[in-house]
């Protein structure tokens, strides 16, 4: 096969060949009991989580619903590292939690490698793309990142009143992303889109969900016609020349792969950037300790992505099986919640408490074992530059109105509506160092 | 004392190198690699027990 036939028929009948998994009934009605009944595509939990799941902690820690074709939601540390270190007993094949259960022929590769992918498999896909993403990899693009955050806030100027989440956060990581893909960096409101369809609208039909999916895979896949033509140094043309025992990737494998370079980078390093700046907003003596003492940051930012962690993954149960005290059946759902380990107090001092200082820190806000984020490093340069150039251009803040802010819905949290008030005068100008 | 790195426990998490710098570096992959035979000077004794108890895997030991 040529290469323009890999994406071009032999794409198009391997879409056509797919099979389609277990369709569930779609319930949206407001939840009566936590233990039972969870949803996390409820507005009560998109609003604050925390106080749910310290409450089924104490009383039911591992929670279940019969929505979804029914999930189970643990919520102690050691039941979750349990969860995310047994590949044997729980699948990735889906890692979100929809009304559609693949099926499990999509086992081991999944349908975007290899967050999707389980052993043997997984270990080879995640290989490909480890080198692009160490922390030396991933240094190379701090200067360039420094920059864009900088040009986001020089358009706040002159704004009493700004939006953290949509004029600040959000577009830091889609042009990381875009740049590390060689996508055109003015397609960030098509990005937008694209995650929005794909994490934040769980409750909708199978037919719509796979309607979004199209939508994606063919932008991606005319992306990719176009890095044949034109082969640039980036993740896409490395992607569509790498090999897997010396055959190039299937098809699938590279849209796949693309897909969720694209979508996990974007709204969760966003949600992290948003929830650090809230928090930061309304803890005036946190924010002036970090004007005052910007060493802190890294060890403050750790604790960030401890409280306001804002990745859930889930897990299929593989075999029926009695597991820590219930009784799970083969393709229920595991609501893997990082955010409800990271704030177990079994485990944490403190655990309910942002503690900007804390010392011990082994939180798992980016996973545990073989699926520990690929973009971790990435996602820790762009959290850590984007709030170093935010305090140091607006050191003063607060939040305009509470009642405004809102969070996104669905498995991956963080603000997406963050008005700020800028205190003390407008933005302050770039210095001469930000100039280099 | 001596830094050690389990290898099968490493995930790249990466707060190793963060913390220590002087100890701990990162591979092609970033796995976390010790440094020369990972012997900790009493300088970097504190560093060395903050990678220690910052590790999400538990992957490091100190000897």
């Amino acid at each position: 096969m040529t290469v323009e036939d890999r994406f071009g028929q032999g794409l198009e009948e391997e879409r056509r060949n797919r099979v389609l998994g277990t369709v569930s009934e779609t319930v949206t009605d407001p939840v009566s009991d936590w233990a039972t009944d969870f949803s996390h595509a409820d507005p009560v939990w998109a609003a604050d989580p925390y106080p749910i799941h310290d409450d089924l902690r104490r009383r039911c820690p591992i929670a279940r619903t019969e929505r979804f074709g029914g999930a189970w939601l643990p919520t102690r540390y050691e039941d979750v590292a349990a969860i995310a270190y047994d590949t044997e007993r729980f699948s990735s094949r889906a890692i979100i939690i929809s009304n559609n259960k693949p099926p499990r022929e999509l086992a081991p590769e999944g349908d975007a490698p290899p967050i999707t992918s389980d052993p043997p498999f997984h270990h080879d896909a995640r290989r490909l793309l480890l080198p692009a993403f160490t922390k030396s990899a991933v240094a190379e693009r701090e200067t360039a990142t420094r920059a864009y955050c900088h040009e986001l806030i020089d358009a706040l100027e002159g704004q009493e009143v700004v939006d953290a989440a949509r004029d600040y956060a959000q577009h830091i990581p889609m042009r990381v992303i875009a740049d590390m893909l060689g996508l055109p960096r003015e397609d960030g409101p098509r990005f937008r889109t694209f995650v929005e369809n794909v994490l934040e609208s769980v409750s909708q039909s199978p037919e719509e969900r796979a309607g979004h999916f199209d939508e994606l895979s063919g932008y991606l896949v005319a992306q990719i016609h176009d890095h044949l033509a034109d082969p640039r140094d980036d993740l896409t043309t490395y992607l569509v020349d790498a090999e897997l025992d010396g055959r190039k990737l299937d098809p699938v494998h590279v849209v796949g792969t693309m897909m969720l370079l694209l979508i996990a980078g974007i709204d969760t390093t966003w949600s992290a950037i948003g929830a650090s700046l809230w928090h930061l907003a309304r803890t005036p003596a946190d924010r002036e300790r970090l004007v005052a003492e910007p060493g802190l940051l890294p060890t403050a930012m750790e604790e960030f992505l401890r409280a306001y962690a804002p990745v859930t993954m889930a897990r299929l149960v593989k075999e029926d099986m009695r597991w820590n005290g219930v009784d799970m059946k083969a393709d229920d759902w595991i609501l893997l919640s990082f955010p409800a380990a990271n704030r177990d107090p079994a485990q944490f001092e403190q655990a309910g408490e942002v503690v900007i200082d804390r010392e011990v820190n082994r939180h798992a806000a980016f996973g545990l074992g073989i699926h520990r984020c690929l973009g971790s490093h990435l996602a820790r340069m762009e959290l850590r530059v984007a709030l170093e150039v935010w305090l140091e251009r607006v050191p003063a803040f607060t939040l305009a109105d509470p009642a405004a802010v809102t969070w996104s819905a669905g498995q991956v949290r963080g603000p997406r509506t963050l008005p700020l008030r800028i205190l003390r005068g407008p933005v302050h100008p770039r210095t001469r160092s930000d100039r280099r | 004392m001596k830094a050690r790195i389990d290898p099968q426990r490493c995930q790249g998490h990466g707060r190793c190198h963060d913390l220590a710098p002087g100890l701990f570096t990162e591979d092609g992959e970033g796995y976390g690699q010790v440094i020369g035979d990972g012997t900790v000077s009493p300088d970097e004794e504190r560093p060395a027990r903050l990678a220690l108890a910052n590790c999400p895997e538990r992957a490091i030991d100190l000897l």
